[in-house]
């Protein structure tokens, strides 16, 4: 691990009990729910992580309970440092407060973790989807989300699938 | 009097008014920019001075649907962008004809996921599928003059406008 983040995270894992993982140098700091906000504030407001390079998420279904993983890169300009915070949270009613009121740019990112996994942010100013359209059923990237869109067409089955598509009227 | 001591006596040439109509929308037909990806950059090529479109009378690319009648549909269509596409059409005055240009467009090609529809004829009704991945210029312009086949067959009590 990089010796400037070293007392970042034993700074963390002090305030918030996290335990820490590390993948090629890099920190992965596992941070409840509940306490992300703070951590978030804290990261930014003492050990100037001002940007937020990512905040994305991972589904590990059907390996792993719980299933999500909200990821939460933060880099700092000023000391040169990236670490990642992880949340994780569970399948049924996965629930995360919104970083919004931390770092700005997370509003159209957690819109589309919403879109795209389901997970829901307490508290976003503007809770839609983002990239699919309005009415879409189910999350696209979560593993339980069927693969192929349409079956593929052959000489045995052309007919069949023939007549289920919606071919448009003039 | 006029015209015929100008050029001489030219003669009486007859014709069928379903024909010579169909034969102007053939020489002047204005597709509209559609360009959704990949596509749409050898329809620029089929455009530009190498292989030049408009010696089939398609001078201009019209960027407004209701100057135009084809609708050249070049790359896949998410289906965020299909109601967008829907519109347009909907915007062209008749006659209008629809090109699907690419697999993408025709069948949603490789893209077989939630994202693509699968084949733009789900949202607007095609008359000719162009293949290719992307198709090259001659195959698109092959297209067109597929197109102008239908075309000079069309009669006036089939079209969209008199039923």
């Amino acid at each position: 691990m990089d010796k400037k983040l070293e007392n970042i995270v034993q700074a963390l894992q002090e305030k918030f009990s996290v335990s820490v993982e590390e993948f090629r140098g890099e920190a992965h700091v596992f941070v409840k729910a509940e306490q992300i906000i703070e951590a978030l504030t804290l990261l930014r407001d003492k050990y100037d992580f001002e940007l937020l390079s990512a905040l994305t998420a991972s589904d590990y279904f059907p390996q792993e309970t719980p299933r999500f993983h909200v990821i939460y890169q933060l880099s700092s300009l000023a000391r040169n440092v990236t670490v990642q915070l992880r949340v994780p949270v569970n399948g049924d009613q996965p629930k995360v407060p919104t970083a919004t009121r931390v770092y700005e740019v997370a509003n159209w990112r957690e819109r589309e973790l919403l879109d795209m996994f389901g997970i829901q942010f307490e508290g976003h100013p503007d809770p839609r989807r983002i990239l699919m359209p309005e009415g879409t059923e189910g999350h696209p990237l979560r593993k339980d989300f069927p693969l192929g869109y349409e079956e593929p067409q052959f000489t045995f089955n052309l007919d069949e699938i023939d007549l289920r598509k919606p071919y448009a009227k003039e | 009097m006029g015209v015929e001591q100008k050029l001489g006596d030219m003669g009486i040439v007859t014709t069928k008014l379903e024909e010579l109509v169909n034969w102007s929308r053939t020489n002047a037909m204005w597709p509209m920019l559609f360009g959704l990806a990949c596509c749409a950059i050898e329809m620029m090529a089929a455009q530009a001075s190498h292989y030049d479109m408009s010696r089939f009378g398609m001078e201009l690319m019209r960027a407004s649907p209701r100057q135009s009648d084809l609708m050249i549909v070049a790359g896949r269509v998410s289906r965020k962008m299909a109601p967008a596409l829907r519109l347009l059409y909907d915007q062209m005055p008749e006659p209008k004809w629809v090109i699907a240009m690419g697999d993408c467009a025709s069948c949603g090609g490789v893209f077989n996921n939630y994202a693509i529809v699968q084949g733009v004829d789900e949202i607007v009704p095609v008359d000719v599928f162009v293949a290719g991945c992307p198709p090259r210029p001659e195959a698109l312009i092959h297209g067109i003059v597929t197109l102008y086949e239908k075309v000079k067959g069309e009669k006036f009590k089939d079209l969209a406008v008199v039923k």
